[in-house]
This record gives structure tokens, sequence and C-alpha cells, in this order.
């Protein structure tokens, strides 16, 4: 069984975002990046099922610019087998992304496909589905918990409500919840072994795919702020406060 | 124009977050139906037609419905979607599953959580876990937009008396099957919707601890929230988790406990009209964004606030 699995570099999830001046986006100049954290999970899930000698294969792939490798990179590190790098210089929306990877799965052909849930970028949560979309596939979203069967696997997914399992004949993909296992740290001489595993590298124009953007940014502003608020002593003082001044008890 | 919304509900009620959806969709064009896919959920088909902002209630019953899985209604809403210029629902698991699959089948850029409605095109959505707001306008002829329930009044639902047509069921998908849901019952306010949620973090140390946010929760009639930390920690299910990856939640009071405010917790809860810190680390980030904040131990300050509350004469419910 040969599994892909699709991550995405984004600025780190421990950084203060800041807008820029002019409204056009966020500042990512000297700023760190790390691989979309979900993605890590879904890498983690792909090498403990070949570890369990259910999987031949592990096939990392992202979409983005020239330091967009350094994910895949991280990803070999960690276990996977190889790595395609679709090269592109603009950012694209989830749906130019789900329409490349599945020229990608298409040349690869593999059993499953694995992602994060959502990127912590644009926050879309778009990709995986509509990925399973253009191949006629099933969706396993937002999965804690894959077990793999013969020709299908039982996913438990993370649901509003609580937990829902569902089971998906394969070929099928998987979006991965943050709780679906412990991404483990690569190794250093995992990382030394990681920089002679291959990475092919495709240019995102000779796929034949249309990634023109359908969405404009008109502006990107940072929130409302909150006003500051104020420390109170004591719980008598808080619930004096909430009663007499915020009236919402 | 005419706006299609797709109902959530359990084939015996409609979902509340429905009715806030209504609300933000009836804001793109006064021309909405909703669409109902279910089964034997003939009570939940008249409820929507209840409300006065929906125009028409599209029904469909089969007993491939029953379970909702995202493949099945994706084919049953794919054949209305000429006639519409608009596909919306709310930007909750069942939204997120279901739209993109829609939005990529008719070649569409899906608008995610939209937080506003500025023109039918143009939408306010929040990206980087809330720290920035984009304005955003979608070129695609027609829109595939998802909604965050909790930026939207819900809709009044009554009053209203829309026709109900039935239609026809699409195929059946062959390579997903529902097992189960387990679905915890509980008799308190729903996370989503309560006017006053507590939260319990890493702090609590163990899952009995939260049993002081419990307490709490039942003197207030709250619902009780959660930290990614305090659910990967097995302190309690994820159902109850707030923030980024978790639930938005937006009630009157937010009182979080042991918590100390991580941005993706912060993107879950912080436009909660006012909010509450017990934390005994002075520097924790939640009290940037707290209105009130008590630096103390939340073992001694939980029994104590429950006591305080306990000598007020009336509390509001």
């Amino acid at each position: 069984m040969k599994i892909l699995v699709a991550v995405k570099r984004v600025i780190d999830y421990n950084v203060q975002i800041r807008v820029k001046e002019d409204g056009s986006g966020v500042v990512t100049d000297n700023v760190k990046m790390s691989t979309n954290p979900p993605d890590d999970n879904a890498i983690e899930e792909a090498v403990k099922i070949k570890e369990a000698g259910k999987a031949s294969e592990i096939i990392a792939v992202t979409v983005g610019e020239e330091k967009a490798q350094e994910t895949v990179r991280k990803a070999l590190a960690v276990g996977a087998d190889r790595g395609i790098h679709v090269k592109v210089d603009s950012i694209l929306e989830p749906l130019a992304v789900s329409k490349i990877l599945k020229k990608i799965v298409e040349k690869e052909n593999p059993d499953l496909v694995f992602m994060g849930k959502q990127a912590i970028d644009d926050d879309c949560n778009q990709t995986g589905q509509m990925l399973a979309a253009h191949l006629n596939w099933p969706q396993a979203t937002f999965a804690s918990k894959i077990e793999v069967k013969e020709n299908s696997l039982k996913v438990t997914r993370e649901v509003d409500e609580g937990l829902e399992t569902i089971e998906v004949n394969t070929p099928a993909i998987v979006t991965c919840d943050l709780r679906l296992n412990e991404p483990r740290y690569a190794s250093l001489p995992n990382i030394m072994k990681a920089k002679k595993k291959p990475i092919e590298q495709i240019n995102a124009s000779d796929l034949g795919v249309d990634t023109n953007p359908r969405i404009e940014h008109i502006k990107i502003e940072e929130p409302p702020k909150r006003k500051a608020g104020i420390k109170v002593a004591s719980v008598e003082e808080l619930v004096q406060k909430l009663k007499n001044e915020a009236k919402v008890i | 124009m005419s706006v299609l919304l797709i109902a959530e509900h359990n084939n015996k009620e409609v979902k509340s977050f429905t009715l806030n959806a209504i609300t933000a969709a009836s804001q793109i064009d006064q021309d909405l139906h909703v669409l109902l896919i279910g089964h034997n959920a003939d009570d939940v088909a008249k409820s929507i037609s209840e409300v006065p902002l929906v125009k028409k209630v599209l029904h469909v019953d089969n007993e491939i419905y029953e379970n909702y899985i995202a493949e099945n209604y994706t084919s049953a809403i794919l054949k209305h979607a000429d006639k519409y210029s608009h596909i919306v629902c709310s930007a909750n698991t069942f939204g997120k599953n279901l739209m993109p699959r829609i939005a990529a089948l008719l070649d569409i850029s899906q608008v995610s959580d939209i937080i506003k409605v500025i023109a039918p095109d143009t939408f306010l959505r929040p990206i980087y876990a809330g720290n920035a707001f984009a304005t955003v306008k979608s070129n695609d002829d027609k829109k595939c937009i998802t909604i965050r329930p909790t930026s939207f009044e819900a809709a009044e639902s009554t009053g209203g008396s829309a026709e109900i047509e039935k239609v026809d069921a699409a195929d059946k998908t062959e390579n997903t099957k529902f097992v189960n849901r387990e679905e915890i019952k509980s008799d308190r306010p729903e996370l989503g919707t309560a006017r006053i949620v507590i939260s319990g973090g890493r702090g609590l140390q163990s899952g009995e601890n939260f049993k002081l946010i419990t307490d709490v929760a039942d003197k207030l009639n709250a619902a009780i929230g959660a930290s990614r930390a305090a659910v990967d920690a097995g302190y309690i299910t994820n159902e109850h988790q707030v923030g980024q990856t978790g639930k938005v939640v937006v009630p009157d009071l937010y009182i979080a406990v042991g918590i100390s405010g991580a941005i993706q917790h912060l993107a879950g809860m912080k436009e909660s009209k006012v909010i509450v810190a017990i934390n005994k680390d002075g520097e924790a980030p939640i009290f940037s964004v707290a209105d009130y904040g008590l630096e103390a131990d939340l073992f001694e300050a939980l029994p104590q606030f429950l006591e305080e509350l306990n000598k007020l004469n009336t509390i509001q419910k």
C-alpha cells in the first residue's frame, strides 16, 4: 500500500501574526515558518502504518515556493521515503491546490492520501474534501483514530457532538486532527539521511491546471482590539463586578 | 439570485446553528430556500417552514439519508445547484466536511467561515486564528460559502409558513459506511449557544478536578469548555474544546480557569462579551484579553467563587 501525504509550509503556530500596514497581507519576512501542525500528524500516521507493515511507501508532497521544500525534507526525516515539490510562486487557493494534488495522485496512484484537516494560515479547511471530490474518492475528515483493514479504513472523526466512526473503502482521503497521534521529532542521523532522499521538482505550470485565483483579497486588517481589562484583588470583588458592573450574572 | 441553505438536523429537530446560518443567508439574498436531506424528518421540514425568513423548503426523504454522509449529501445537493446563486451552510464540523466537496464539483473556490456579509459577493472572514480579518470578494459565478454561526443572531423560528416541496433522492455511495456516533448527552446548555461558558485548562491537573468547574457551571447554568491541552491530557472529551480547530464561542460571559491563553485558544473565545481569567501566573497571555483578571490559585478561587455565588440572592439564567 502506498500513502501520499500532503504538507504545507505555514507561519509557525507560535508566531504572533502582524498585519501589513498597507492591508495587503501579513508580514512573512524574517518570520519563523514550519509545517502546518496537523500535517505533522498526517505524516506520523503514515509512518506508523508503514512501521506496522501495512504500507510499502510514503511520498510527501507539497505545493509552494522554493522554500516549501523544507517541509518535505522534514517529512523525509521522520520517515517518508521520497518527496515531490510542486513549485509555484504565488499563493494558491485550496481549489487550485486540490487540482494539482489530483494530478499527483493520478501520477503516483496511492491507496491513501493523508493531510491535515486545516491549515492554520488561511483556516480554509477545504483541500482534502476537494481532492476527494475531484477523485470521486470517499473522505474521512477530522480523523482522531484510524484502523487499517483489508480494503478499507475505520476512522473515528471528531465532530461537534462527540465522536463519529465511519468506514471508507480504499482508495480514500483522510484529513487528520491534532489528536490523531503524537508526532515524533526527527533524530539527527535521520535528518542527515533525509538529505539523501530524492525530492522530485515539478513546475505547477507544467501540470495543465487552472490555478488562477477566483477570490480577491480586498483588504487584510487587524481585528478590533479588546479594551484593556482590570485585575481584581479577590473572588469577592470579581463576583461583585460581574453582578453590578458587567451585569452578566 | 437565490440562496440554497443546507440544513443540519438529526431527523428529529433542526440544529440550532442552522437558524444562525439562515440569518446570514438572508443577508445575501431574501429569496432563501432550505434543503433538508434526511429520513423520516417531516417534523424538521415543518419546523424549518415556520422560520419566517425561509421562502421554501426542499425536502428529500430517503433511508440513505438516515445518517449524514458527505458523499450522499453532495449528490443530493448538486441536483439543485443550477437554480441558485449561492449554496451555504454553517461552518461547523457538519458544513466544513460537506461544502468543499460540493464546491470542487462545481469548480468553485469556496469562501469559508464568513463572519459578515458585506455584499452578495463580498465577505469578511478571520484568518490566522482570528489574528487578521480578510475582506474577500468571490469572482466565481456561483458562490459556495460556510458561515460562522456564532457571528450571526439566530433567526426567529416561528410565524412563517413556507411551502414544502418534496424532491427526489440522488445516488448513494457504496464507499462510505456510517458505523456509529458517540453522542454525549447532557442537560447543560450547548457550548456553541450557551449564555455563559466556563472553561478549564491544563491548570486543572486532572479529570477529577474538573468537578470544580462543573460545580460552578451548575450554579450558573453554564456550558463547559476546555483548552486543547486539557482535552489532549484526557481531562475531558473533545466536544468541549474551544479554539482555532475546536469550537468558536461568543457567550455573554466566558470564564477561563487555569488556561494560559495560547493564540489558538483565544481564537475560539476572544469575541465573548465579558471575559474572566483565573490563573496563578500573572503573566499568562489570557489576561491580555480578560475584562476581569484574578491572579489566584484556582483550587482556592473556584470553591470561593461558588461560595460567593451562593450568597447572591438572584442569578440570571
